[in-house]
C-alpha cells in the first residue's frame, strides 16, 4: 500500500471543502431502509426511537463521514431525508 | 437575542407536491414513491415550467401520482390515460404532457391505446411502474407477471408468459426506450430528463418493487429484498435487441434500448393544418 | 388561430350527418375524434375535410372508448370537442360518459340510432338507445340528450348541444337516427355573427385561490384548462370541491352526486325544449320525437280533417325529460298516443309523468318509421 502523501489543496482559500448537513424529517419516514442500505459509507443506521408512523426512522452515525452522493435522497420513496452541503449552501 | 421559531424542515422538492396531498399513501419500501422522487428531480434539473406540465394517469397505486404533483393533472379512467393524453396533445401541443401510470392500465386494458399511441408517435412521455401485479386490487396476476409467480389470482403459480415492455415498445414504434430498476436512481432521472427534452413517443419502464404484496408472495419479503434482487441481477446492456431483454430470477437486462429521431404525430398533424387553413383562407377573401 | 368565413352560409341540400357536422363547425367545435360506425360515418368522414380548413383537429383514434377519451382530454385543453358514433360505439363509451360527467368535461356526443341490439342493422333506423342516453354508464348522474327530427335540426340542434355542453359542463348527447343522418332536405346556415355559441364559465379567482369543483349558484363550476397556470387536479374518484379524491367520505359522495344530477334536473327549466303543434284543445295527443315525429305530425293533420281534435307534443330533448310539459297535456287530453321506433322506452317516462291519463304506445322496428296511417289508426282507435 503507498504511502499518501497528505498535503493540503492548492485552491483552498477559493473552494472551500463540501461540508455535509443531513436533515431527517423523521415522520414521514415508512423505515423501508433503503437510505441506510445503500449509503456508500454508511453514515446511516436504524435508530430506537419510533416515529409517528409507527416505525425505527434512521439516525446519524457520523455525519462527518458522508460524501454528499445524495444517493438517500434520491431513493427514499417517501421525501424525509435531504442532503445540503453546509459549506457552499447559496448566500453563504 | 430574536426568539427563533424552531424551524420547519422543508424538503427541496415540496414545490412540486400538492402539499395538502401529501404524504402519499404508498407503502414502505413501494418504488412509487421513487419513480415520483427521479421524476421530479428531473424536473428540477431542467427546470421545467410547470405551468405547461399536465401529468396524466391511470388507475392504480401508481394513478395516485397525477394528486400528488403541483401542476395540472387528471386521473382518467382505467387504461385510457394516453387516448385521453391524445386529445391533450393535440389540441395544445405546447404542453408538455406526461403519462405516469402502472404495467396493467397501460398494457392489459391500456394495450391497444399503447401501441397506437406509440404507432402515432405523439410526442406524450411514458413512466410505467412495472411492480409485476396489480397491486390496487391487492396484487392479481397482470401482463408482466414473471411466469410460476404466485399472486392471489395465480395461487398455483402463472402460467402466462410476460410482456417484454421495451420490445413491445419498440416494436410499436417509440422514439426512446429506456428501462431501469428502482435502484437505478441516477440512470433513471438521467432517462426522464432525455425523454422529457426528446420529439415522439417516449417510454421509460422502472422495475419497481411491490414488497407487501407481490414481494410478500413470491419469497421477497421487503423492500430490501427486492431491491437486492435488482442489484444481483440487473445487467446494463445499452442498446442491446429489445427482444432479448428479459427479465428473470438471475438477469434483468437494463439500459437505454431505442433512441431515434422521428417526427412526432403532433407536429405532422398542425403542419398540415396550417397548409390547409392558409389555402382555405385564401380561398375566402 | 386565423378562422374561415363559414363558406356555407346560405341555403343548402345536404345530407343529415353533413348538417351536423357543420353545426359542429358552426358551434366553434375544433376538435373531432371519432371512428367509422355505419350510419355516423360521414360525419367523420365531412370533418376530416372540413376541420383543417378552420384550424381544427381531426383524428381516427383506435377505437371508440379511445375516441371519447380523447375529446375529453381536448376538451380540459380548452377546445370544443365532438364525437360521433352509433348504437355498438355508443355502448363502448359508457364508461368515459361517466369520466366526462364526473368531471364535467364539456363535450358532445352524438348517437346516429340504427336497429339494435347488438350489431343489429346497421343500415336501417332505430330509437332503441334512448333509455340508454340516460342510464347508459354506472352510477346516478344528470345528462342532456337532444334528438333532431330533421336535417335542419342536424344542424341546429348540434350547435344548441354545444352550447348546452359549455353552459352546464356536461356531456351533451345529440340522438339522431339513420333516416334523419343520411337523408337530404334543404338546410338554411345563417351567417357566423348570426349563430349564437356559448363559451364555458372561466375563473375569476387567481390561481392560488381556485377551487376547480366548486359551484356557483347555478351549481356549475367554472372551468380552467391545462396551461393556464391553475395547477389544478381532475379525477373520476369521488372528488372535494378542490378536486381530491375523497373515497372514504360518505359527505362528500352524497354532496357530489347529489350536484351532479341537481345540475341538470334543477336547471331543466332553461334546458328543456318541445315543440307543441294543436295541443290547446286536444282530445288525443301524440307524444313523438326524431324521424317518427315527421309522420306523427301528418297524422294529426289528417285526424283534424276528419274531426278528430288531435295534437303533436314532439320531444326535442329527451333527457332532462320534459315532465311537466307531458304532466299538463295529460291533464287536457283524454288519450295519450306515444309512437316509438323500439319496444317501449320514452312511454314509460311518458306514463310516469301523465299518472292517470290513458297512454297508447305504438311500437315499430326495421326499416321504416310509423307511417302517418299507422298513427291516424291509434289515434281514432284510441279516442
Amino acid at each position: 500500500m503507498p504511502e499518501r502523501i497528505r498535503h493540503a489543496p492548492l485552491d483552498l482559500e477559493k473552494v472551500k471543502p463540501a461540508k455535509a448537513e443531513i436533515h431527517l424529517i423523521k415522520d414521514e419516514c415508512k423505515g423501508c431502509g433503503y437510505c441506510i442500505e445503500f449509503c456508500p459509507k454508511k453514515v446511516l443506521e436504524e435508530s430506537d426511537e419510533i416515529n409517528a408512523r409507527g416505525v425505527h426512522p434512521p439516525r446519524i452515525v457520523d455525519e462527518s463521514k458522508c460524501i454528499i452522493c445524495s444517493f438517500c435522497s434520491a431513493v427514499c420513496p417517501d421525501f424525509a431525508i435531504f442532503v445540503v452541503d453546509k459549506e457552499n449552501k447559496e448566500g453563504k | 437575542m430574536v426568539q427563533e421559531t424552531v424551524p420547519v424542515v422543508v424538503h427541496p422538492f415540496s414545490k412540486y407536491l400538492r402539499a395538502d396531498m401529501m404524504p402519499h399513501i404508498w407503502c414502505q419500501g413501494c418504488g412509487n414513491g421513487i419513480l415520483l422522487n427521479c421524476f421530479v428531480h428531473a424536473l428540477d434539473e431542467l427546470q421545467t415550467d410547470l405551468n405547461k406540465l399536465v401529468v396524466v394517469s391511470g388507475i392504480g397505486c401508481i394513478g395516485r401520482t397525477a394528486g400528488y404533483m403541483n401542476a395540472d393533472s387528471f386521473h382518467t379512467t382505467h387504461g385510457r390515460a394516453l387516448a385521453f393524453s391524445t386529445g391533450v396533445k393535440l389540441a395544445n401541443p405546447e404542453l408538455e404532457v406526461v403519462v405516469i401510470s402502472g404495467d396493467g392500465d397501460l398494457f392489459a386494458i391500456g394495450g391497444n391505446h399503447f401501441i397506437h399511441a406509440a404507432r402515432r408517435n405523439i410526442g406524450i412521455k411514458v413512466l410505467c411502474a412495472n411492480n409485476l401485479n396489480y397491486g390496487m386490487t391487492g396484487g392479481q396476476q397482470g401482463p408482466t407477471t414473471p411466469l410460476e409467480s404466485v399472486t392471489t389470482t395465480s395461487p398455483y403459480g402463472n402460467i402466462e408468459h410476460p410482456f417484454n415492455l421495451v420490445h413491445l415498445a419498440a416494436a410499436s414504434g417509440a422514439t426512446y426506450v429506456a428501462r431501469w430498476t428502482s435502484l437505478h436512481v441516477r440512470q433513471l432521472t438521467q432517462s426522464i430528463k432525455k425523454m422529457l427534452q426528446k420529439e415522439g413517443f417516449c417510454f421509460v419502464e422502472m422495475l419497481s418493487p411491490c414488497p407487501e404484496i407481490y414481494g410478500r408472495y413470491n419469497k421477497m419479503r421487503s423492500g430490501l429484498e427486492m431491491m437486492s434482487w435488482f442489484k444481483r441481477a440487473s445487467v446494463v446492456e445499452n442498446f442491446s435487441d429489445p427482444s432479448k431483454a428479459e427479465i428473470t430470477q438471475e438477469k434483468i437486462a437494463v439500459g437505454e434500448f431505442v433512441d431515434i429521431e422521428k417526427l412526432s404525430y403532433e407536429k405532422m398533424v398542425h403542419e398540415k393544418i396550417s397548409k390547409i387553413n392558409e389555402k382555405a383562407i385564401e380561398g375566402v377573401s | 388561430m386565423p378562422k374561415v368565413k363559414s363558406g356555407l352560409t346560405g341555403v343548402h341540400f345536404m345530407n343529415g350527418d353533413v348538417a351536423c357536422a357543420e353545426g359542429a363547425i358552426a358551434a366553434g367545435c375544433r376538435f373531432f375524434a371519432g371512428y367509422p360506425i355505419t350510419p355516423a360515418t360521414e360525419i367523420a368522414e365531412h370533418l376530416s375535410q372540413r376541420m383543417p380548413e378552420f384550424g381544427g383537429i381531426y383524428v381516427q383514434m383506435e377505437d371508440e372508448i379511445a375516441s371519447l377519451a380523447a375529446v375529453i382530454g381536448a376538451s380540459y385543453s380548452g377546445l370544443k370537442a365532438m364525437t360521433a358514433t352509433s348504437g355498438p360505439g355508443f355502448s363502448l363509451m359508457q364508461e368515459n360518459i361517466g369520466l366526462a360527467v364526473m368531471t364535467e368535461a364539456p363535450c358532445v356526443i352524438v348517437d346516429v340510432m340504427r336497429g339494435g341490439p347488438s350489431t343489429g342493422q346497421p343500415t336501417l333506423p332505430g330509437q332503441q338507445d334512448v333509455m340508454q342516453a340516460k342510464w347508459g354508464s354506472h352510477g346516478d348522474y344528470g345528462i342532456i340528450a337532444l334528438t333532431p327530427s330533421s336535417v335542419q335540426e342536424m344542424f341546429d340542434l348540434t350547435v344548441e348541444a354545444f352550447n348546452l355542453s359549455e353552459a352546464y359542463r356536461v356531456p351533451t348527447l345529440l340522438m339522431g337516427d339513420e333516416i334523419v343522418g343520411h337523408m337530404w332536405e334543404k338546410v338554411v346556415i345563417p351567417s357566423a355573427d348570426k349563430i349564437k355559441t356559448v363559451n364555458r364559465k372561466k375563473p375569476n379567482v387567481p390561481p392560488e385561490k381556485y377551487m376547480p369543483f366548486k359551484p356557483d349558484d347555478d351549481l356549475v363550476p367554472p372551468m380552467a384548462c391545462f396551461g393556464e397556470g391553475y395547477h389544478f387536479h381532475a379525477t373520476g374518484l369521488t372528488h372535494n370541491e378542490h378536486g381530491y379524491p375523497r373515497t372514504s367520505s360518505s359527505e362528500v359522495q352524497s354532496k357530489l352526486v347529489n350536484r351532479l344530477c341537481d345540475k341538470i334536473q334543477k336547471n331543466a327549466d332553461k334546458i328543456v325544449r318541445v315543440e307543441e303543434v294543436m295541443l290547446e284543445d286536444a282530445d288525443v295527443v301524440v307524444v313523438a320525437y326524431g324521424i317518427v315525429a315527421r309522420a306523427a305530425l301528418s297524422a294529426i293533420k289528417k285526424a283534424r280533417e276528419k274531426g278528430i281534435k288531435a295534437g303533436l307534443l314532439r320531444l326535442i330533448t329527451l333527457w332532462p325529460f320534459p315532465e311537466e310539459r307531458v304532466a299538463k297535456v295529460a291533464k287536457s287530453a283524454k288519450t295519450i298516443v306515444v309512437a316509438e321506433m323500439n319496444c317501449g322506452q320514452m312511454v314509460r317516462e311518458v306514463e310516469r309523468a301523465a299518472k292517470e291519463t290513458p297512454v297508447v304506445f305504438l311500437s315499430k322496428l326495421g326499416e321504416e318509421p310509423h307511417t302517418p296511417l299507422e298513427i291516424l289508426e291509434a289515434i281514432r282507435r284510441k279516442r
